[in-house]
């Protein structure tokens, strides 16, 4: 049949010849014609296809943190060298921090005796930097008279012969201790009753301490002691509890002590202790900070049973921290683009490129929403106050005037920071954003409208509806609104745009759409912390980007529209 | 013409009684954060009275125990007598805090209307003559650009590029580090330095609309008659466009130019935030966010003004321009 049609030749005033086509087809077709409109047209149809097609395909949900583990230098041990005296207390021995406090004030005023809680302590130094405490317990107390001397001993303490002989002795030689079988006596005199009081070990006091090389073994007080004693007397050996230990001093001051070739314990002046609580730190592992303290390395390496750790060693003030890296899960922020996430991900560890997928449905759905509020609310306005003119008028197009008066931004930020104090839940303030953005939008439609109508009522086609009796509502949204549609059509187009930039700037300026809800506005809201600008490119250029052309297409295509309605008017 | 201004101007007046009345009724659900911090502060040094009556007290200062109704006359009666109280934020009466800060906002908006002038009308008037030409394409892809580009995104990415990656500029404020060391024409260099990518966004972003509003003007009046009259006489196309066309051209351009300039004191929020020039803009938008009410309810109704006198200056020069417009 068609081919049939083609064949004939058609004469000049045949009306086939002419194509016809309806006024929608001219337009559609000034349209397609427009390079620029074209281009529009396919910026916002890949747009709408990348945010609501996009955020179904995208793998990631909108608000998906991903996390990675990652080595972090974590604090692992300190250490400092101590330069104040360390206590060991002997085994039943009390020494209360009174008389520590005591026991240094008369280390530094050389006294060689102290009292704290009415209990006398004797000081016996052994070394250098190494005291011995002794306490005084009476034992007796003596009574001499013309050379002989009764002794009363205290209730419980015994005082031997050989004692009681050797402090005759002593008492002849007007000497204030005496020993006797392997203890000290001290004689205090009072009056005539002289005291004889034995000094027991409390405690030993010097500045290096000792470390164990397991959690459950202690060193015992008497081992200490006899450490102690070789140490300061320059020994290489010393014996406690039958067994003979080996004494090895080393370079930076500190001590090896070791029996049979295997390490039971060092001394040293530095504290390594460490910083979580329920570790223990191996000799070794203290040996290696010392040793790298000595050498003022940055780090150092100990053998461990899962390998070789290394550790980092920081100086703050004499103060020593070991860190060491260890495996710690954090939210994978500003990831560099990479397979996994094209975009890289943002400040909260999302995925950039789902982010803008919802964005952009978002900023749109806003857009469309925003613009259709204004349309209503301006096709009525406009339409009453053109179509009845008079009094109607007046008082819309005063009304149109105080909206347009009243200062948008403003007001937006003002309403904005209202929300934001009562905490409003974010999807509402999606939608207060809609609602405000409409109520002030409106009075430029409302204006083109009233214009339109106002010289659209005075043609024929009105004068025929009020002829055949048409009512008023149906002639001003049937016969007349359906004249301004082109130009709405155009107005509603650029003004999508307008709403678009308007709603990316409020959510910029974090006072439209929130977290955790996206939007090209506050995804670009990032930048105002300077590091990310500098550093993460793919965090705000692409949102910003979209943001233009997705405004650009709006424009293109509003632009087009409106020359192909208008195709004499050029604009 | 006079009763014509004189009649504009009365209107102006119930508008700007209705703008304010919203506007001060939007304001006054403002959490008033900072009367609460205010008496606070005082309710805490010694001797004070206590925390409840120091809030009434300042509510009553400020005019905030009233209904909204009756606070509004007390802040209108205020206002008329030029008092606009004292900014919270500020501490300083508002109108001085005004003047000492408007001078930026203008300085900044001047240059960058200058600017626009001259790019954004030989483009529009090329981009006419050359219609359909690659030049017109350009121009309008350029001042569409222009028109959807985000004030933010730009105003970032030129902080980027000059600022951070360049260093040629710093990244905010209006003085440099070392402004007090220098002479007074090396800190007037250095504010003119600091102005200048505000003044360039600024430009950018509002070039595009005056671009083609001129082109579209310009194709209008080359489809007049009397241009074709000027043709057919045999006018070279220059004497044709640039005498004949390019001043009736000018009629609506000087319209829309005159109606802008009392916009030129209302400060680019945006801009002036961005980059902190301590204009109108960016002072306003700190009273915002921090519920200053004194201050905000003058700034908009200035804002206000500012919009009504733009009308007005636009209907005047219409008239003014075009002889052939008769106004009633």
């Amino acid at each position: 049949m068609s081919d049939e049609a083609n064949k004939t030749v058609t004469a000049l005033d045949d009306e086939r010849r002419v194509k016809v086509l309806s006024p929608g087809q001219l337009v559609a077709k000034r349209f397609f014609r427009n390079k620029l409109a074209m281009a529009g047209l396919i910026i916002l149809i890949a747009m709408f296809v990348f945010s609501f097609i996009g955020g179904m395909v995208s793998p990631y949900r909108e608000s998906q943190v991903f996390r990675k583990t990652e080595a972090v230098w974590k604090d692992y041990a300190g250490a400092a060298y101590n330069d104040s005296y360390q206590f060991r207390v002997a085994d039943g021995m009390t020494f209360p921090a009174a008389a520590q406090q005591k026991f240094i004030l008369a280390v530094n005023k050389e006294a060689d005796s102290f009292e704290a809680d009415g209990v006398t302590y004797m000081l016996e130094q052994r070394g250098e930097e190494y005291y011995v405490v002794l306490a005084q317990t009476p034992v007796a107390t003596v009574l001499t008279l013309k050379g002989k001397s009764t002794f009363k001993e205290v209730d419980g303490a015994t005082l031997s012969d050989a004692a009681k002989k050797a402090f005759e002795a002593a008492a002849k030689a007007e000497e204030d201790s005496f020993e006797a079988d392997g203890t000290t006596y001290l004689i205090t005199k009072s009056g005539r009753e002289q005291t004889i009081s034995c000094g027991g070990e409390v405690a030993l006091a010097s500045k290096v301490a000792f470390n164990a090389p397991s959690a459950e073994s202690e060193l015992t007080y008497s081992f200490e002691s006899a450490a102690l004693t070789a140490l300061a007397d320059g020994k290489t050996s010393f014996t406690d509890d039958g067994k003979t230990y080996d004494l090895n001093v080393l370079e930076s001051g500190a001590a090896e002590i070791s029996e049979n070739g295997t390490l039971v314990a060092t001394i040293s002046n530095l504290i390594v202790s460490p910083q979580v609580s329920g570790t223990f730190l191996p000799l070794e592992f203290k040996e290696a900070v010392e040793q790298a303290i000595e050498e003022k390395a940055d780090s150092f390496t100990v053998e461990d049973a899962s390998g070789e750790v290394t550790y980092q060693l920081q100086n703050k003030n004499q103060q020593y921290v070991i860190r060491v890296q260890k495996e710690t899960t954090v939210n994978d922020t500003y990831h560099a683009p990479n397979r996994a996430h094209w975009l890289g991900t943002d400040g909260n560890g999302m995925d950039m490129l789902t982010r803008l997928m919802y964005g952009g449905r978002i900023s749109l759905m806003i857009g469309f929403v925003v613009i259709i509020i204004e349309i209503v609310l301006g096709v009525i306005v406009g339409g009453c106050s053109g179509y009845f003119g008079g009094w109607v008028d007046t008082i819309l197009m005063r009304v149109v005037d105080v909206v347009i008066c009243i200062p948008a931004m403003p007001l937006y930020i003002i309403i904005g920071s209202i929300m934001d104090y009562y905490k409003v839940d974010p999807r509402l303030r999606i939608y207060a954003l809609c609602a405000i953005l409409g109520l002030i939008g409106w009075p430029g439609i409302a204006r083109m409208v009233r214009g339109q109508i106002l010289s659209l009522r005075e043609q024929e086609f009105m004068i025929a509806t009020e002829a055949t009796g048409v009512r008023v509502s149906r002639r001003i949204f049937r016969h007349l609104i359906p004249n301004v549609i082109p130009q709405l059509i155009v107005i509603a187009t650029m003004g999508l745009g307008d709403v678009i930039l308007m709603e990316a700037t409020l959510s910029f300026l974090g006072i439209g759409v929130k977290f955790p809800y996206a939007s090209w506005g506050n995804i670009v809201n990032a930048v105002n912390d300077v590091y990310v600008l500098t550093n993460f490119w793919f965090v705000w250029i692409p949102a910003g980007f979209l943001i233009l052309i997705t405004v650009l297409g709006f424009n293109f295509v509003g632009d087009g529209l409106r020359d192909a309605f208008d195709p004499k008017m050029k604009r | 013409m006079k009763k014509f201004i004189v009649k504009r101007l009365l209107l102006g007046v119930v508008i700007l009684f209705f703008v304010s009345l919203i506007i001060y009724s939007i304001e006054r659900s403002l959490p008033t954060s900072y009367v609460k911090g205010k008496a606070m502060a005082m309710s805490q040094k010694q001797g004070a009275k206590p925390y409840e009556e120091l809030l009434d007290d300042l509510n009553a200062a400020y005019g905030l125990d009233k209904p909204v109704l009756q606070g509004y006359f007390v802040w209108l009666g205020d206002a008329i007598h030029g008092d606009f109280g004292e900014s919270w934020v500020w501490t300083q009466p508002v109108t001085d805090k005004f003047a000492s800060v408007i001078w930026y906002s203008f300085a900044l908006a001047a240059v960058s209307f200058i600017l626009e002038i001259l790019i954004a009308i030989p483009l529009g008037i090329i981009s006419a003559t050359k219609q359909y030409s690659k030049v017109d394409y350009a121009v309008t892809v350029f001042a569409l650009i222009g028109i959807s580009l985000p004030t933010f995104f730009f105003a970032t990415i030129l902080k980027w590029v000059f600022s951070i990656n360049l260093g040629w500029f710093d990244l905010y404020g209006i003085v440099g580090r070392m402004h007090e060391t220098y002479g007074s024409v090396g800190k007037i260099l250095d504010m003119a330095k600091h102005m200048v990518l505000p003044v360039v966004t600024l430009t950018i972003v509002s070039i595009g609309s005056l671009m083609r509003y001129t082109r579209t003007n310009m194709l209008e009046v080359l489809n007049a008659d009397y241009i074709r009259t000027a043709r057919a006489k045999g006018l070279p196309e220059k004497k044709v466009i640039y005498r004949h066309a390019f001043r009736n051209t000018l009629i609506p351009i000087i319209t829309i130019l005159g109606g802008s300039l009392p916009g030129l004191f209302g400060g680019a929020m945006i801009t002036e935030t961005l980059f902190q020039i301590p204009g109108i803009g960016y002072t306003s938008y700190q009273c915002l966010i921090q519920g200053d009410i004194p201050f905000t309810m003058f700034y908009m109704t200035f804002l206000a003004v500012l919009t009504l006198l733009g009308n007005l200056l636009a209907d005047i020069l219409y008239a003014v321009a075009d002889p052939r417009v008769r106004i009633n």
